[in-house]
């Protein structure tokens, strides 16, 4: 396998504290790794980094195979990698539907044609079925329950068939049906051929769906290997216990 | 569009354009004019400030630089009277083109922030009109020269290029909600970086939406100019009508289609029956915020999207009733 993902001493600091710290490691192609780590141990700051969100002091990033030198929201996601947040954001004053369309990663030429094409709603529509959302497709996203919104936004960063997706704690705070359905379509979209990079501090969770497990602390990579692996590293149960 | 849509347009549109030929008071006719003035500057600020949520407060700078454009040129001969409409288009054009870079630099900012650095536009133009005495007159003002309209029906041309304008802001305001620039800028007013990050070409669709809509007020600023005959830098760089279309927009309502509209037929009309009741002193501009503040405390979004929310909420609650 090779890596779809590549980071290389990737360092940030925000005024006095380094939230990620000369951190590398590699997302292999075809996989669901976890990236867990303590509450405040920069996952989440490495997930900015990585999606273009936040620059990095240093370090570097190769995206299937090739070095971004600017790294871009927008075109990083057009060129396949996507992301969720830890506290969904979707677009509240547009329908459901419209949420996934405007996240189809359309080309500036398309800004002209109509707001919602035949083909748009043909896709949109595959995807609501796939999310079991169809019936909500012409509610304000506004109107969805938080669960429904981490679904959502799920759905909508898969409108621009991506290669890789980043899900940040795609099961917190909702209930553990919608952990299921989750699981469930991550292990779908896995199989069809999706790079998953998952933040997630439900670790049965992480047993059940990843491997393998990067293990981050205070910024650095502490740990890499096998779910049973990572949970037996005694320098991982320091990290937690110890902070 | 909707049937309803349609036929809605068609018979505000159609009454607008009779109108005249039945009104003959000439303070009538002006009424009109400054309305359709306002409904076309708001729809056009609804084009950046609302869909956009890009909150310019500069806009008036625009309107400014029609008005002269038209002084300038026209100072001393208008041929027919006509040819100052005629030239309308090229005062777009340039307004838009000038805005590229402004608006390029000012939409790195947001929300009060923009607000600020668009005021902050709007009052170096204002200096630059006092100041370039070569060009616009300075204090002393810019005429333009006088049309050989009939005296009966001066008004009239003016109330036609004006309505002509609202029907363009609208188009545009209605051009948005049907395109993936109307989509793509409700993504930006409510999360820009999600929007970014989702692959919206952010920049692209505020500029073009910044554009369209200065150049609306260029476009507007000049049939005003034209129509007083005479700019003075302080009426046509004015902040109070950079709030005027500001307030009117937020009272009717945002990112709609009719709001602004909406917002000028109340706005415009109160404000001068205000300022004939109070004469000239300033008290009319109370009267005009109090009227302002106490409609949004009432439906803080605006008329129009208060209503739509009410009648869809109405309509929710017979649907689970049906069930
Ligand atoms: N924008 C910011 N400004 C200042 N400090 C920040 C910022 N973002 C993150 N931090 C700090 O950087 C550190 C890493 O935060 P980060 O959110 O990346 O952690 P995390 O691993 O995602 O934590 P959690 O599990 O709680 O989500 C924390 O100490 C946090 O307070
Ligand atoms: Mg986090």
């Amino acid at each position: 396998m090779s890596a779809l993902l590549e980071v290389n001493g990737l360092t940030k600091k925000f005024g006095g504290i380094t939230a990620v710290n000369n951190c590398s490691f590699e997302v292999e192609e075809g996989s669901i790794t976890a990236l867990i780590g303590p509450n405040g141990s920069g996952k989440t700051t490495a997930f900015n980094i990585m999606t273009g969100y936040l620059k990095a002091d240093s370090g570097s990033m190769n995206f299937r195979g090739k070095k971004i030198e600017e790294p871009n929201p927008a075109r990083l996601y057009r060129s396949g990698l996507s992301r969720t947040f830890q506290q969904a954001r979707i677009f509240p004053e547009i329908s459901v539907l419209e949420n996934l369309i405007v996240a189809s990663g359309y080309s500036w030429k398309a800004l002209f044609g109509s707001r919602t094409t035949k083909a748009d709603r043909a896709q949109a529509g595959e995807m609501l079925e796939e999310f079991k959302l169809s019936t909500l497709a012409d509610f304000y996203a506004s109107e969805l329950s938080y669960g429904q919104r981490k679904l959502l936004e799920f759905a909508s960063v898969l409108m621009s068939s991506p290669k890789l997706v980043l899900l940040d704690e795609p099961t917190a705070g909702v209930n553990p049906v919608m952990i299921e359905t989750m699981e469930r379509h991550i292990r779908e979209r896995n199989e069809a051929g999706v790079t998953f990079l998952i933040v997630e501090h439900d670790m049965q969770l992480v047993m059940r769906l990843c491997n393998p497990v990067i293990v981050l602390d205070r910024g650095a990579m502490i740990a890499r290997g096998t779910p049973v692996e990572v949970q037996n590293n005694p320098q991982v149960l320091d990290a937690y216990l110890g902070s | 569009m909707s049937k309803a849509g349609i036929i809605r347009a068609s018979a505000f549109f159609g009454i607008l354009a009779l109108l005249p030929l039945g009104v003959k008071p000439q303070w009538v006719i002006n009424l009109l004019i400054f309305t359709l003035m306002y409904a076309a500057l708001a729809s056009s600020w609804n084009l950046i400030g609302g869909y956009a949520g890009y909150p310019s407060l500069g806009h008036a700078a625009f309107f400014g630089f029609g008005a002269y454009f038209i002084g300038i040129i026209f100072e001393n001969s208008v041929g027919n009277g006509y040819n100052p409409f005629f030239i309308l288009p090229l005062v777009g054009l340039c307004a838009a083109i000038i805005s590229i870079p402004i608006g390029f630099i000012a939409m790195k900012t947001r929300k009060d922030v923009f607000a600020i650095v668009t005021i902050t536009l709007l009052f170096m133009v204002q200096t630059l009109a006092y100041n370039w005495r070569g060009l616009t007159g300075g204090a002393q003002g810019k005429g333009v020269a006088v049309p050989p309209f009939d005296p009966a029906t001066f008004g009239r041309p003016y109330y036609y290029v004006m309505l002509i304008l609202l029907l363009t802001a609208m188009s545009i305001s209605m051009y948005f909600r049907r395109s993936k620039i109307g989509l793509s800028l409700a993504a930006v007013r409510a999360d820009e970086d999600k929007a970014h990050g989702v692959g919206i070409q952010v920049t692209t669709v505020k500029i073009i939406a910044f554009a369209l809509s200065v150049a609306i007020a260029a476009m507007v600023g000049a049939v005003w100019g034209y129509y007083e005959g005479f700019i003075y830098p302080q009426f046509a760089v004015d902040p109070l009508i950079t709030i005027g279309m500001v307030l009117m927009t937020f009272l009717g309502g945002r990112a709609t289609l009719w709001g602004p509209v909406l917002g000028a037929f109340i706005l415009v009309p109160a404000q001068q029956y205000f300022s004939y009741e109070f004469g000239a002193t300033q008290f009319y501009l109370l009267a005009y915020a109090a009227i302002f503040l106490v409609i949004m405390l009432v439906l803080p979004r605006g008329i129009l999207p208060t209503l739509t929310d009410r009648i869809r909420l109405k309509a929710k609650i017979v649907a689970e009733a049906n069930k």
